[in-house]
């Protein structure tokens, strides 16, 4: 029973857990020999939500991307519940800034889409895409085709595909950035409800530090040119308070501007 | 209560908007196709040139050559080499092509010979086949796949190396193995592009079967189109253009739908 209350309660960065994804000396050259990222050590505690956020430039897509497997590190590792890996694994599903859906696929096969290049059998693998679609809010929308969606809508389809293969880590490359505002803020009071339910680690990469603050458990602050982790923030706010009220909580606020502070130089 | 009489009200009227804007359409390309008709019938009787029958008396011709057999038999003959070097053209065609946009060794050294062939001014080289292959049904069918096999085969590339590469890495992240990324993502996203160039193909086969009988051996449709022309009955000269431009048409509108049934289901629906 006691278990049971300390599991409904997510315990970011519970002391001496192993975390869920770690990197160490992670550098980053692309072809071209631009130095991406730069010896980037970064801890993602299990059971967290947390964000990637720094200017253009500052390799934090890049850093998702390795983390994801689809783009191989230059030097340096990432760990994945204590385990090295150098490509994608079940443990991790990405949802796409521009959604990758399939065009000619219905909402439906879109969400199975990742158990069904994993070979589960239709019936199966359709039971759990239409149980992630209703819990993303689309419950009804399965027969539809991408292109009879609105962008939030779309972006939702990309997360029930995520949450359908039943990760333990989220990755989201800033899968707000395509939506517009008041879909934004809809979906980033959805993620925090589903952050209680489903009990995954998540990463989120965003440029926006107001969402970076509201969403996350952990804010890991990257500086340009070559990326480095420049700061690493834990925002502490109280989610028992609805959106508006944390919007308008001094030490949101606090947190915000402060952070803002910071980057301020990187910009200029 | 009014309010959903309203509604209900609109709805019947937007239902039958709907089905009025299809027949619509349909109704303005029945009066496209009747006023080149008329047109052409106009023209013919003026007549703008003596060579330049009126419309009637081509749709006359084209009856009684259906009736006496001509024309079936023509295109019984023209068909043979134009749907083997179509069917050879759609195989290596697309197979060379998607291997090319898929594997850079494969494009390093295929893709310089599509693109000469597709630069060549092809009804320059047919005579050089008949060197080669003589002026039987070979002769025909290569001239087909000549004009039809480096369009094919470029959009293919094309169409395979244009694919969306975030839908490419979204089937990787989900663990797709190499096989089912082509098989479930490239080879439908590219189908589009693979199918234009299928029509192109087709159109640019009909060209060259039709070349092939006018320049190597006048048989089938080349031979009835040179006969008619060389004794002067234009309204059967005209008809077999015609029959074979209507032909062709309903070969490319034939592909478009079987594209849609293979491989984009959404584009089935509403459009």
């Amino acid at each position: 029973m006691i278990q049971a209350m300390e599991a409904e309660r997510p315990a970011p960065a519970a002391e001496g857990a192993v975390p869920a994804v770690e990197v160490r000396g992670l550098s980053k050259t692309y072809n071209g020999g631009v130095l991406a990222l730069d010896d980037v050590d970064a801890v993602f505690p299990q059971g967290a939500l947390t964000s990637l956020l720094g200017p253009s430039g500052c390799g934090k897509t890049t850093l998702l991307k390795i983390v994801a497997g689809l783009l191989p590190a230059s030097e340096g590792e990432v760990r994945v519940m204590g385990r090295a890996v150098d490509g994608p694994g079940p443990e991790r599903a990405f949802v796409f800034q521009d959604f990758a859906l399939l065009p000619w696929a219905t909402v439906l096969r879109n969400a199975a889409f990742g158990l069904e290049l994993r070979g589960v059998p239709e019936a199966e693998r359709e039971a759990a895409a239409r149980r992630c679609i209703a819990e993303v809010g689309l419950a009804g929308t399965e027969g539809r085709y991408p292109h009879e969606l609105s962008g939030g809508m779309r972006q939702r389809v990309g997360l029930a595909r995520a949450l359908a293969v039943d990760a333990d880590v989220l990755l989201m490359d800033e899968p707000f950035s395509a939506v517009d505002e008041q879909t934004r803020r809809k979906f980033q009071e959805d993620l925090l409800r589903l952050r209680g339910v489903e009990r995954k680690t998540f990463i989120v990469v965003t440029h926006s530090i107001e969402e970076a603050v509201y969403l996350s458990d952990r804010i890991i602050l990257l500086s340009p040119g070559p990326g480095r982790v420049a700061r690493i923030v834990e925002p502490e706010i109280d989610r028992t308070l609805s959106p508006e009220a944390i919007r308008r909580d001094p030490h949101y606020l606090e947190t915000v501007e402060d952070i803002w502070q910071g980057l301020r130089d990187f910009v200029e | 209560m009014a309010a959903r009489t309203a509604r209900a009200a609109h709805a019947g009227v937007g239902a039958a908007g709907r089905r009025l804007r299809k027949d619509g359409t349909l109704a303005w390309q029945a009066a496209s196709v009747l006023a080149v008709m008329l047109a052409w019938e106009i023209a013919g009787r003026i007549p703008i040139n003596y060579a330049f029958p009126p419309f009637l008396a081509v749709l006359r011709a084209f009856v009684e050559m259906v009736l006496d057999g001509s024309l079936v038999r023509a295109f019984l003959v023209t068909l043979v080499p134009l749907v083997l070097g179509v069917l050879f053209s759609t195989v290596v065609g697309v197979g060379a092509g998607v291997l090319m946009g898929l594997r850079r060794g494969v494009e390093w050294v295929a893709a310089p010979v599509f693109i000469v062939l597709q630069a060549a001014p092809v009804a320059a080289i047919i005579p050089l086949v008949t060197f080669v292959y003589g002026i039987g049904l070979a002769a025909k069918t290569v001239a087909v796949i000549l004009l039809a096999l480096p369009v094919i085969a470029l959009n293919a590339y094309k169409a395979v190396r244009n694919v969306n590469p975030s839908l490419v890495a979204m089937c990787r992240s989900f663990l797709g193995t190499r096989r089912q990324t082509v098989q479930k993502v490239i080879l439908p996203d590219a189908s589009p592009v693979i199918f234009a160039g299928l029509r192109l193909g087709v159109g640019a086969g009909f060209v060259g079967v039709i070349l092939a009988e006018l320049l190597i051996t006048p048989t089938g449709v080349g031979d009835l189109i040179t006969y008619h022309r060389s004794v002067a009955n234009y309204a059967e000269m005209y008809a077999t253009i015609l029959t074979i431009v209507v032909v062709s048409a309903l070969c490319l509108n034939g592909l478009q739908r079987i594209e849609a049934r293979l491989f984009r289901p959404e584009r089935r629906e509403g459009t």
